[in-house]
């Protein structure tokens, strides 16, 4: 490997990791949003918009990325919808998190044994009182186990936004290989920058389930 | 002396399974009921039917005139006359004790918060709990937790406290201060329905005695302690015999 090559290489690398962390975090926000919202609408069991929710959850989850970033980005101008790579890579990486969001939660919400909600219920508190203070405290501290891998899933899935013209991590390693034809130190770079993206977050992740067990709730 | 709870022609069943039967019962202001029957015979149905937990089948709950519906607008006012205690505590993990005890209060009553832990502190000293009313419910022992229930569902100022065998998942050792705070209540003038299986407490603390056996209403008296000597029916005669060991 040819050490000055690497060093050249360095900050077109860092500024596709920092582009990539950018729409990233965005997306992963939006994903948490709709995570939220549609969690809420299962466990409310509100009439259509959960079957909305539903068929939101099985065309996001079975489809690729990739797929979905083509159909916004290509689509959608067709039809007189224009939108920016950047937003199109937020809102893609947003739909999608927010499918394997809206689960996360949900089965977080499901773990909490309903004579939790009938206790609160008893005080007299009302439906949204109680899914507010009681039952969703205790079903997002749960969760947080599985909304880490989503994330570290969802970062790793950006990768596809080099297809959609992003200079991501991925679109500079593929764009200097074909410039440059150093393949070795291209590739040795991506996975490097990958690791500094994501091992923070993994150790973040163990750290906080750790804390998590230890602090358990349990009785 | 006022009724407080009127049930009346209490039907309830769990798909075919008939739970409770034509469950006549009328509770007056200060009264001290206890249920007693097999496990299995409608009593903690029958609690939360009065709470508004469950949808009857037929039959009319009123508390102070107004009537118990489950799944109805009113039911969160009416609930706050009605206080609760299970026997597995359900404190909210994620409070502290104090948080647990004045949540409903700030919220749903809206009262002052400063007033609201002044009481929640006045209780908690009563009940000898208020050197822990920064831990969690995890850091508690089951008697500690249970008289934490109580005083969470005393904080509401309801008219009427119900007790599902709320001794019934406690050490023995446990059993014994739970009692007491119960008992204590019971002479300070509440109104109380509770279930249990402890026999002499159910002697001590009880105004009337109700006997259900497979989900009707056996035999209710107010002479208790003829009660606990002779029962008037053969089944409430049998199932008391299980207590004793000879
Ligand atoms: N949610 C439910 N769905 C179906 N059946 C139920 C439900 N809850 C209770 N039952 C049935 O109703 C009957 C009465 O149950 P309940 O819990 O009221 O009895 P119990 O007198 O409190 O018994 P124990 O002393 O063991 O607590 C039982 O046969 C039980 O199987
Ligand atoms: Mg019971």
């Amino acid at each position: 490997m040819d050490k000055e090559t690497l060093v050249s290489y360095i900050p077109l690398y860092r500024d596709a990791l920092l582009l990539t962390l950018k729409i990233g975090w965005q997306g992963i926000l939006f994903s948490f949003v709709i995570g939220l919202i549609g969690a809420a609408i299962t466990h409310f069991k509100v009439k259509v918009l959960k079957t909305i929710v539903g068929i939101y959850i099985e065309l996001f989850r079975n489809t690729p990325l990739l797929v979905q970033l083509f159909f916004i980005y290509f689509a959608l101008p067709k039809v007189g919808v224009k939108i920016t790579a950047e937003a199109c890579g937020v809102l893609g990486l947003g739909l999608l998190g927010g499918a394997y969001m809206i689960e996360t939660f949900r089965s977080g919400l499901e773990s909490i044994p309903i004579i939790q909600t009938e206790s609160s219920y008893s005080l007299g508190m009302s439906k949204l009182q109680t899914f507010w203070y009681i039952i969703l405290p205790q079903a997002v501290s749960i969760s947080v186990p599985g909304l880490l891998a989503n994330v570290i899933f969802l970062l790793k899935e950006t990768s596809v936004f080099s297809t959609i013209s992003l200079m991501d991590l991925m679109f500079t390693a593929k764009d200097l290989i074909g410039m440059y034809a150093k393949t070795i130190e291209c590739l040795f770079l991506l996975v490097v920058f990958y690791l500094i993206m994501l091992l923070p977050v993994s150790i973040i992740g163990a750290l906080i389930e750790r804390r998590l067990r230890y602090a358990g709730f349990g009785d | 002396m006022s009724e407080l709870l009127k049930v009346t022609h209490l039907h309830k069943e769990f798909g075919k399974n008939v739970v409770l039967k034509d469950i006549n019962l009328t509770v007056k202001k200060g009264e001290v009921v206890v249920i007693i029957g097999p496990s299995g015979c409608g009593k903690s149905t029958f609690l939360r039917c009065l709470n508004g937990l469950e949808e009857l089948q037929d039959g009319v709950i009123t508390v102070d005139g107004l009537p118990v519906e489950a799944n109805k607008r009113e039911i969160t006012k009416l609930r706050q006359k009605i206080g609760m205690v299970f026997q597995s505590y359900e404190l909210f993990p994620h409070m502290s004790v104090l948080d647990n005890i004045i949540l409903a209060p700030l919220k749903v009553q809206r009262r002052n918060k400063e007033e609201a832990v002044r009481e929640a502190t006045e209780l908690l000293d009563k009940v000898g709990l208020l050197d822990k009313k920064d831990y969690f419910p995890r850091q508690l022992s089951g008697g500690q937790k249970q008289r934490v229930a109580i005083v969470r569902a005393l904080l509401m100022h309801p008219d009427i406290l119900l007790f599902d065998e709320v001794t019934a998942a406690l050490d023995p050792e446990m059993v014994h201060e739970v009692l007491e705070t119960m008992l204590a209540l019971a002479r300070s003038g509440s109104t109380m329905l509770i279930v249990t299986h402890e026999m002499a407490f159910a002697k001590a603390v009880a105004d009337r005695i109700v006997f259900i056996d497979k989900g009707e209403i056996v035999e209710e008296t107010t002479d208790v302690a003829d009660f606990f000597k002779e029962p008037s029916t053969p089944r409430a005669k049998k199932f008391l015999s299980t207590f004793t060991y000879e």
